[in-house]
């Protein structure tokens, strides 16, 4: 007896595959780097393949940012990153470089950096400290580092746990390692909005690094190790009762998506729950909440949409809460890959391939001069700083800015 | 979150409709699981011949230049086709003759185009042709040449085609090009056509079609710069009807929250952009269920000959005189079908991409004949 098709299922959809091309003319490293196979052929061809034979595994993979613009493009929902992304979990079986490593460290290197934050920061920003880098780690030296806070959000936040405790209503934050280490302002803005809501923050218990740096750069077990952890964090503030909300598109993707999808940690009870604060506020000003802005905030602002918020399909509400404060003059920039991908960009084989990809956006914004460009990524906001020099800050901080 | 209208499928009808209702001023958002089937177009818009000023105000405000004359185009194998309202990069002959002597000019290791193909064809109809490569260094080291990449060179470094090409002329009166030039700088198409001495005819290239992305390109700028919102890559799973109103739709990325409007129009496409699904049994439309018109017989849904016109092409959703999509038999008060998911079943209309225009502005019509709440 014939099976129906629909009921047939292949891992990351890939038999859906019609080979119709289309993802080929979304993918922003097919454009600039001649060695990369595309989405197509690393993806869905290539995978059936690897299936017949692992040798047919090809490392070019690696050049891939794993923006998954090429999954917002397929007409036929084929998982293309996800399947690059596991045929490099599952095959490519070289070592990890030391670089990597490091790259991929967020919160150890956060971790240790911190307590010697204003060292760290000199040292890295030394000429000499760049050329050693750009030497020995391959880092290239033309970028430029984020630079480390002395005190993490953490310990701010659980300082002031009492007083959030008082709000009547609760969230809890996944902040991730960026506002913890690199740039606890940004935690600081959530609070002061979520709180002019109404709405008291709490941490998570413990939660770790979401791994997506680990995922891209080889170190899958790890980043399986840490997904569990976070799961369970995430599982006990859902049990309370407490949505979790969250300030980088990266981590919402990596939370809700690349666990299941590419890790196969099971996250289906929370999944739901974990929601980037800029929905979450929308939704609850559309329930009749309201935020009193000040009537002297003036800016032209440049919208930016993170490939992973585009992933998510989340940029309206970002969009939607900048256009509601008064006196914002709103421009949407066209949805395109900054090029920096999170460590992508930073290793010196890719730095070229980085900034050519980011050029049509650095053009657009250099041509639509804001007073200031809006994104949901940390990322981003060093590529985009360090291309065209226009100050970048995420939509939370901007609202955070604008309240009365 | 609420907008005036809703529209689902992000193709050629879903943006029509869009644009024609933008630009009254109602408030739409385009949901769209994916790209859509102007990443496969020819160039030429089909079944529409003389344009009304309708549709020429659609592509003029978008930046789309188009043109017809009465006549035949150039298919990618050296064949000829009825002429149509086509986009620039495709011309347009009184007879299927190109030229006297052709010199057609590809790119080495561009596998996607045809030219030897082309040559046999153009031949067997009496024109002389020969056929050259440019070996260019921006095409150095690439491991696979697709006609995106070729654009987004050539969108820098046209001017070597021309200059390349002005040095391979020798008597021939036509060169031809593929199509794969002005895909953000749309200029390049008549640039190239300034700078060579001779007529330059573009041929279709396998997909994606540069001149169709481009045209996807401009129809949705148009439609974000009026204020439309556009969500790529979210599929609509399914919609709250209650009392044959329609009022709210399901994505998969918003999931619970939903999106409301007053009107819906469902622009899904056809069978390859699962607008309609079919299994061994039944033919039907995923999201709203609605009435489809197929054969009952499975065997009548195909004709075994590769080449003959397929039955499965014309079945489409069923829908009352002002488009309202039916369901049970009933149509839906606030549900409009437009674009390729009507199959054959409006044949007034026209086909491909005509039907899609026309059934968006008849849409976008009805809609705005209501007033906004
Ligand atoms: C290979 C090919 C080549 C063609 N070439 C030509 C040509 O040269 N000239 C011509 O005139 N016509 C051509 N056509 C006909 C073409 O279908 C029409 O011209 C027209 O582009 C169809 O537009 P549409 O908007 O109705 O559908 P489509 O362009 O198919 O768009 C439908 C969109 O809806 C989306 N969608 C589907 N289901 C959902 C869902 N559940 N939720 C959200 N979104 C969904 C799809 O992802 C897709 O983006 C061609 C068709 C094909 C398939
Ligand atoms: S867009 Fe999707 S269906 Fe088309 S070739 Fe790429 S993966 Fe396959
Ligand atoms: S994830 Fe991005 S870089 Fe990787 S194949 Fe897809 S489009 Fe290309």
């Amino acid at each position: 007896m014939m099976k129906p098709q629909e009921f047939t299922e292949s891992r990351h959809n890939f038999e859906e595959c019609t080979k119709c091309t289309v993802c080929t003319a979304y993918c922003p490293v097919l454009q600039v780097n001649p060695l990369y196979p595309g989405p197509k052929q690393a993806g869905p061809d290539g995978e059936r393949l690897r299936l017949k034979d692992p040798y047919f595994f090809n490392y070019a993979l690696k050049y891939c940012l794993n923006c998954k613009r090429c999954e917002v493009a397929c007409p036929s929902e084929v998982n293309v990153a996800d399947l690059i992304q596991s045929a490099r979990i599952r095959y490519d079986k070289s070592p990890t470089k030391l670089r990597d490593r490091i790259l991929a460290s967020t919160d150890l290197m956060g971790t240790l950096a911190r307590p010697v934050a204003p060292i760290v920061n000199g040292v890295t920003s030394l000429g000499i400290t760049k050329t050693a880098m750009d030497a020995f780690l391959k880092i290239d030296r033309q970028r430029t580092f984020p630079t480390y806070s002395m005190q993490s959000f953490e310990h701010w936040l659980h300082r002031r746990r009492k007083e959030q405790a008082a709000f009547p209503e609760q969230v809890a934050y996944f902040h991730g390692c960026y506002v913890n280490y690199n740039y606890p302002q940004l935690g600081k803005d959530l609070v002061k909005v979520l709180n002019a809501l109404g709405v008291g923050v709490q941490l998570l218990e413990k939660e770790k690094c979401c791994g997506i740096a680990l995922i891209t750069n080889g170190l899958s077990a790890q980043a399986t190790r840490q997904a569990r952890h976070n799961v369970a964090a995430l599982g006990k503030a859902v049990d309370a009762g407490l949505k979790v909300v969250t300030t980088s598109s990266t981590c919402t993707l990596t939370l809700r998506d690349e666990y299941p999808g590419v890790l196969q940690v099971d996250n289906s009870a929370v999944r739901d729950s974990i929601l980037m604060a800029t929905r979450f506020i929308f939704e609850k000003l559309e329930k009749g909440a309201t935020l009193r802005f000040r009537p002297d905030f003036h800016k032209k602002i440049a919208y930016h949409t993170p490939c992973h918020l585009e992933k998510l399909g989340w940029g309206i509400f970002s969009e939607r809460l900048l256009r509601m404060i008064p006196g914002v003059e709103f421009v949407m920039l066209d949805s395109a890959c900054c090029g920096i991908a999170g460590t992508y960009g930073f290793k010196k084989e890719n730095y070229q391939a980085s900034q050519e990809i980011g050029a049509a956006l650095f053009d657009q914004i250099k041509a639509v001069n804001p007073d200031l460009v809006a994104c949901d990524c940390e990322t981003c906001k060093w590529q985009i700083e360090m291309s065209t020099g226009y100050p970048v800050a995420n939509p939370i901080s901007i609202l955070a800015e604008a309240l009365e | 979150m609420r907008y005036d209208t809703v529209i689902i499928g992000g193709g050629l009808a879903g943006l029509a409709a869009g644009i024609s209702l933008q630009k009254e001023g109602r408030s739409c958002a385009i949901v769209s699981t994916g790209q859509n089937a102007l990443h496969f177009f020819s160039g030429t818009f089909e079944s529409i011949q003389e344009p009304d000023q309708r549709i020429l105000d659609l592509f003029n405000g978008a930046g789309i230049h188009v043109h017809y004359k009465k006549g035949v185009r150039l298919m990618p194998l050296g064949s000829f086709r009825e002429s149509g309202l086509s986009l620039e990069d495709v011309s347009l002959f009184p007879t299927p003759k190109i030229g006297r002597k052709v010199l057609i000019v590809n790119f080495t290791g561009y596998h996607d185009f045809f030219s030897a193909f082309l040559a046999e064809g153009l031949e067997k109809q009496g024109m002389e042709c020969r056929i050259r490569f440019l070996n260019l260094p921006e095409f150095a080291n690439f491991s696979a040449m697709r006609s995106v990449q070729i654009a987004r060179k050539m969108d820098i470094a046209w001017e070597k085609v021309v200059q390349e090409v002005r040095l391979l002329i020798k008597d021939e009166d036509t060169v031809v090009l593929p199509q794969v030039f002005g895909l953000r700088e749309t200029a390049v198409v008549s640039r190239i056509r300034q700078g060579i001495p001779a007529q330059v005819v573009f041929a279709g290239t396998m997909p994606p079609s540069v001149p169709g992305i481009r045209t996807q390109m401009q129809l949705k700028q148009r439609f974000e710069v009026l204020g439309g919102t556009y969500l790529m890559g979210d599929r609509v799973l399914k919609a709250h009807v209650h009392d044959g109103v329609v009022h709210s739709i399901v994505t998969k990325n918003l999931d619970q929250h939903y999106l409301e409007a007053d009107s819906f129009i469902l622009a899904t496409g056809g069978f390859f952009s699962k607008g309609l699904k079919s299994n061994p049994f039944q033919v039907s439309e995923p999201i709203f269920g609605l009435d489809v018109e197929y054969a009952l017989d499975r065997n009548q849904w195909y004709n075994p000959s590769f080449a003959a016109d397929q039955p499965y092409m014309a079945y489409g959703v069923k829908t009352d005189a002002q488009l309202k999509a039916l369901r049970q038999g009933e149509s839906l008060k606030n549900l409009y079908a437009i674009g390729s998911i009507l199959g054959q079943s409006h044949p007034e209309l026209g086909s491909g991409a005509g039907l899609a225009i026309r059934s968006a502005f008849a849409a976008a019509d009805d809609i705005l004949s209501t007033p906004s709440v």
